[in-house]
């Protein structure tokens, strides 16, 4: 027998496997859950962006790219960056990845080493704190809590700055809570970082799913472009999760070292993905006002169901996720969803699948017709009046 | 509120319970926007879509251009009258182009559809002729796709 736990990289093997993934394997194969589970978008991706990958490959444009991405992409990333979020970046310091996952991946190992501190608020997107492990940097997770809508404060972060710290992760709109940060807010955790050498790791996946008002992006508050990394891509915003296309924009002398990575790594992200992409920046304005107008009327329906069942909720402002307090039914998280899962056959996720802080929540996604949305508050209705 | 309009012609089983959640609005002013909206005749009707080929019933469709000679003083108005009073006559329209009216007509079986084509169209005096171009699927319609059910395929992954 071959020992592999004599070859495995210990690092490796330590990683907890995501409590998302465990909440997961739970729904594999059954068909008679009605879930709420899904964090990816239920539209398609928008034909003209789909025809314009089909063109390349009937062009036969199936040859690998620069590996930063072809140029016609990275300036219209630019050129979206400054239309939507009047951010400046110059094609140079901007690369395409597979994914947002990429990026986040590419920023984290660019920048850190072993012993190196990276504060990230949770609960959070849970790709973050093995990232920071693989490198062998420490994760320092900082608690948001429902009383500040869970937004990073500033007090909060100034407590976990240490002479360690690297970089902070800034993960708004936020998986799984729904919140988001204003520029006020952003402005005071500024004020914090002015004056360190700490980088911002801000993760803008979300940006074009804010309601009520628009994102703003941390590199956009005075000093702050200079240490900033936003990683971003087409998944959400355009339902392009299949399609694997994100990227990073930073300063050049941090880019550039990323793109080192992906060049070794990855070589270039997909070619027809990155034809579709470039069709997604220039025509598809419209097709996201479409799609977040949707998101919107479930968010607000969502939210109202909740609160008609009794159950505490704040009002998410970003994403497409809702975050439900289960604490006062007597029941954990896990219990709750498990619970809720085995009798009434409708699944939403523990909030503990996303780090410290969840342990009284769950996240619930609303990328779902209104329809389901409904039969599945259903059922959480009937469930929680067994509780009371 | 146009966009009550755009979310109702999309989906007419929404409540106005359910209208005025969504859109941050009171349930009694969808209402009667709603009413008035009928009143004035904007929303005409309400209808489900139904794929009657999944289903057992007999059922042929059919478009038919028409040319006609418009009468003096009375445009075409008369004619479309004279023939979307029949309850075979599903839509009608008043066209540019080649011929004048594009009339759809559902029946049970082609025979049916053509009888009628025959008896009840090409005999109307300002009717000059007719051509009958028959359904033989239905790939979408009012912007919904006819094929099979969709399944929810997305991942559970993050
Ligand atoms: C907060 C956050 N960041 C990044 C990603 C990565 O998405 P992708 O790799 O599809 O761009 C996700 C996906 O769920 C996310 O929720």
């Amino acid at each position: 027998m071959f020992d592999y736990s004599s070859v495995l990289s210990r690092t490796v093997v330590e990683l907890k496997k995501s409590g998302i993934r465990k909440f997961f394997d739970l729904l594999d194969g059954r068909k008679d859950v009605v879930g709420l589970t899904v964090g990816q978008p239920d539209f398609v991706t928008p034909w003209h962006i789909r025809e314009a990958g089909i063109q390349s490959l009937e062009k036969g444009k199936t040859y690998y790219t620069s590996n930063a991405g072809m140029p016609e992409l990275r300036a219209e990333i630019c050129n979206y960056l400054e239309r939507r979020f009047s951010l400046r970046y110059k094609p140079d310091e901007a690369v395409v990845t597979v994914g947002g996952s990429e990026a986040i991946d590419l920023a984290i190992r660019a920048v850190i080493e072993p012993g190196d501190e990276v504060i990230i608020p949770t609960p959070s997107f849970v790709c973050y704190e093995p990232m920071v492990r693989l490198c062998g940097g420490v994760p320092v997770t900082v608690k948001t809590t429902v009383e500040n809508r869970f937004k990073l404060t500033p007090n909060e972060l100034r407590a976990a700055i240490t002479p360690k710290t690297k970089m902070l992760v800034l993960p708004y709109p936020n998986n799984p809570t729904g919140a988001i940060l204003t520029k006020e807010e952003l402005e005071g955790l500024a004020e914090v970082l002015r004056g360190t050498n700490i980088l911002i790791l801000s993760d803008e996946i979300y940006a074009e799913m804010t309601y009520g008002r628009a994102h703003v992006s941390i590199a956009a508050i005075e000093d702050m472009w200079e240490r900033t990394i936003i990683t971003s891509g087409f998944s959400k915003s355009y339902a392009m999760t299949g399609w694997r296309m994100g990227y990073l924009v930073a300063p050049k002398p941090l880019a550039e070292q990323m793109l080192k990575i992906h060049q070794y790594a990855i070589m270039c992200a997909p070619t027809t993905s990155q034809f579709a992409a470039i069709e997604a920046l220039k025509n598809g304005d419209e097709d996201i006002a479409m799609m977040v107008g949707e998101y919107d009327r479930r968010r607000r329906y969502i939210y109202r169901g909740f609160l008609d069942i009794g159950i505490d909720v704040f009002e998410p402002e970003g994403a497409f996720y809702i975050y439900p307090e289960v604490e006062k039914f007597g029941l954990s998280a896990e219990e709750f969803c498990q619970r809720l899962l085995d009798e009434y056959k409708c699944a939403i996720v523990p909030g503990t699948a996303f780090g410290e802080g969840g342990e009284s929540f769950a996240r619930v996604s609303y990328a779902y017709s209104i329809k389901h949305i409904e039969e599945a508050l259903n059922r959480i209705e009937s469930f929680v009046k067994t509780l009371k | 509120m146009e966009s009550i309009l755009k979310l109702l012609e999309d989906n007419a089983t929404l409540t106005p319970e359910q209208l005025a959640v969504m859109c941050g609005k009171e349930t009694g002013d969808i209402k009667k926007l709603i009413e008035s909206y009928e009143k004035e005749g904007v929303i005409v009707g309400y209808k489900t879509l139904i794929d009657w080929d999944k289903t057992k019933r007999e059922c042929v469709s059919a478009f038919i251009e028409i040319k006609i000679t418009p009468q003096r003083d009375r445009g075409f108005d008369h004619v479309a009258e004279k023939i979307y009073n029949y309850p075979e006559v599903q839509s009608l329209y008043l066209m540019s182009g080649g011929f004048d009216l594009c009339v759809l007509i559902e029946g049970k079986t082609m025979k049916e559809v053509a009888y009628f084509v025959a008896q009840k169209l090409a005999t109307i005096d300002e009717v000059v002729s007719t051509a009958t171009h028959f359904v033989l699927r239905k790939y979408k319609d009012k912007g919904v796709i006819y094929g099979p059910q969709e399944i929810d395929e997305r991942g559970n992954c993050n």
